[in-house]
């Protein structure tokens, strides 16, 4: 995959709300580009300001200042070209839940300058592609949140763009729907080189599926590179359990002669964190044999995406989404 | 549950892309918000369940008049009403596609925002003439004299004030934006002092001086005043020419409102 030409480039964009007299600064100078052929997932808590910037480069929102190019047009100065180059999945639905499916489908296709037979043809094909065909002509409201997220991403795909937002599009899907929609998702991006970038809140989903990270947080960029890179800049962790405290505390010693590693005691368990740990292991396990402290017990694990934003943020990810979840809950019973 | 087997890259037909046009988004608007009314018609039946509701529990109520039924006076303030109803509620709508989605995806389409208020404020002509159409019929076995050339006139100036409802419930809904309770608040506490200050149940005639002031401010009292001559078969250009500006003040004012909202929405 060439990655040359930038779809995407922002230079200083920020965002500020106000909210009951309070500014709140959603967004804060973000700098970044993307380039065709990437598949770009946006990573952060709820409220980090993901959305919001998704928001700004699909034109929903105009920057507070800074400036963002999506398909080589101003997203403010040339918004009608931006949204004739995008296409967009929202966190709701795009199909009207009065509507019937296939109706949103053409009208979409309409919508973006398709005279009614291409229109028409273009929703059979996509129909068919999302495995929709059968449920098309059923009211929206009457189909299943797995059929509807398959209704948005087809309406997404009526122009074939080039460039495909997501913002969060597995929230609320159960997990076999979820993997569904990340293989659709990589497929677009592989085998048609479609440019997507997506926002989500599960690391999981942001490990599995994206090229790119960008750990975004209180508006700001904090990372951005591979989740491969990202987690093994952190290193692996390897945990020893030996026979005896003794054992334990000079296992300690020699750990902490090993270079750039993060040594932690408790008990009679040695933990190390160190890059390239696993590869690591093998040797340390035999030279602690060979000292005369052999250890009992093995565990060497691999950071999470959650390790690598606790380390940047000093807050779990995990337990940042379980609260916001919580209020996300309350909000749609509401 | 199944995967995508397919994936269309480029659309099998060559595609003409059409350049953009306000009117062609207007349209494009339009043709989809009526999708819904043509697929399940009975739909309309819904705003006109007051209407009907007066019109079976109020018109027997009625004293006779000396000249024509009173039927005759009371079926165009109920059009009127219906008029009014409908397009007020239209707004409820708009509120659940921003609840649930649809209206943003609308917005980062290539559509024209001016397109998605008058698409959707034009489409309410259709559903406006559809419920006229039902009470026309209702009414016509009883005592109702049926003058086609005035009814059509009639619905003419309807479909102006139709329109201009529909954009203030339009505007309404933008700016309440996911609140529902306060889009059917404002909306419930409008419609009936409308409705009653336009003499559509009552007659104003012998009203306190306040309330008549009132009413005359109110631009659905002309339209129903001349409602009810065009109902009649009558044609009094100056009361007939008040109803139609009642109706397109209305509109304009509907218009101007529901743009700024729609321009605004995000």
């Amino acid at each position: 995959m060439t990655h040359t030409q930038p779809v995407i480039r922002t230079a200083g964009l920020t965002k500020t709300f106000t909210r009951h007299k309070q500014t709140v600064e959603a967004v804060r100078g973000l700098d970044l580009a993307v380039h065709d052929g990437e598949l770009v997932a946006f990573l952060g808590p709820n409220g980090a300001g993901k959305s919001t910037t998704l928001r700004m480069l699909t034109t929903l929102i105009q920057p507070t200042s800074g400036t963002a190019e999506v398909a080589g047009y101003d997203v403010v100065s040339g918004r009608r070209d931006v949204r004739r180059s995008i296409g967009y999945v929202g966190q709701g639905n795009a199909a009207g839940h009065a509507q019937r499916g296939r109706d949103e489908v053409v009208s979409q296709a309409r919508a973006h300058g398709m005279g009614r037979a291409a229109a028409n043809a273009r929703a059979d094909e996509l129909l068919e592609a999302f495995d929709l065909a059968e449920h098309a002509r059923r009211p929206v409201s009457t189909l299943s949140g797995g059929q509807r997220r398959r209704l948005d991403v087809a309406i997404g795909l009526v122009h074939s763009p080039r460039l495909l937002f997501l913002d969060e599009p597995s929230t609320g899907l159960d997990p076999q729907n979820r993997v569904n929609l990340q293989e659709q998702v990589q497929r677009l991006n592989r085998e048609l080189g479609t440019t997507i970038v997506l926002t989500t809140h599960y690391l999981e989903e942001a490990d599995a599926i994206a090229d790119r990270v960008l750990v975004i947080d209180h508006g700001r960029l904090i990372a951005d590179d591979s989740a491969a890179r990202l987690k093994s800049a952190l290193g692996d962790r390897i945990s020893l359990g030996f026979a005896s405290r003794d054992a334990a505390v000079a296992a300690a010693g020699r750990a902490r002669r090993i270079a750039n590693a993060n040594v932690m005691l408790n008990d009679t368990d040695v933990t190390v964190r160190v890059p390239h740990g696993r590869d690591l292991a093998p040797a340390i396990v035999t030279a602690l044999a060979e000292s005369g402290t052999p250890a009992i017990r093995i565990e060497v694990v691999g950071p999470t995406l959650d390790d690598v934003f606790l380390d940047l943020t000093g807050r779990s990810l995990r337990e940042s989404n379980e609260t916001a979840e919580t209020t996300v809950t309350q909000g749609a019973a509401a | 549950m199944s995967t995508i087997t397919t994936l269309p890259a480029q659309p099998s037909t060559p595609v003409a892309y059409r350049p953009p046009g306000f009117v062609a988004d207007t349209w494009n608007v339009m043709v989809r918000e009526l999708k819904p009314v043509f697929r399940e018609p009975a739909s309309v039946l819904f705003a006109m369940v007051q209407p009907l509701v007066f019109l079976g529990l109020f018109a027997p109520l009625l004293p006779e008049v000396e000249n024509g039924s009173a039927l005759q006076w009371f079926v165009p303030g109920i059009i009127a009403m219906t008029a009014l109803m409908g397009a007020s509620f239209t707004g409820a709508n708009l509120t659940q596609e921003i609840v649930t989605g649809s209206h943003e995806r609308l917005l980062v389409s290539p559509l024209n925002r001016s397109s998605l208020l008058v698409g959707r404020a034009l489409k309410e002509v259709v559903p406006m003439l559809m419920q006229a159409g039902i009470i026309v019929a209702v009414v016509t076995p009883f005592s109702f004299d049926l003058h086609l050339g005035g009814i059509i006139v009639c619905m003419a100036m309807l479909s102006l004030f139709s329109i201009g409802v529909g954009s203030l419930s339009f505007a309404l809904a933008l700016v309440s934006k996911d609140q529902e309770w306060l889009f059917w608040t404002v909306q419930q506490t409008l419609v009936f002092p409308l409705l009653l200050l336009a003499g559509v149940l009552l007659p104003l005639e012998g009203a306190p001086g306040w309330l008549e002031t009132a009413s005359d401010l109110n631009p659905l009292k002309y339209v129903v005043e001349a409602a009810r001559h065009l109902f009649a078969g009558s044609f009094p250009a100056d009361t007939i020419a008040a109803g139609f500006a009642g109706a397109a003040v209305v509109a304009v004012l509907g218009l101007v409102v529901g743009l700024r909202a729609m321009r605004r929405s995000s």
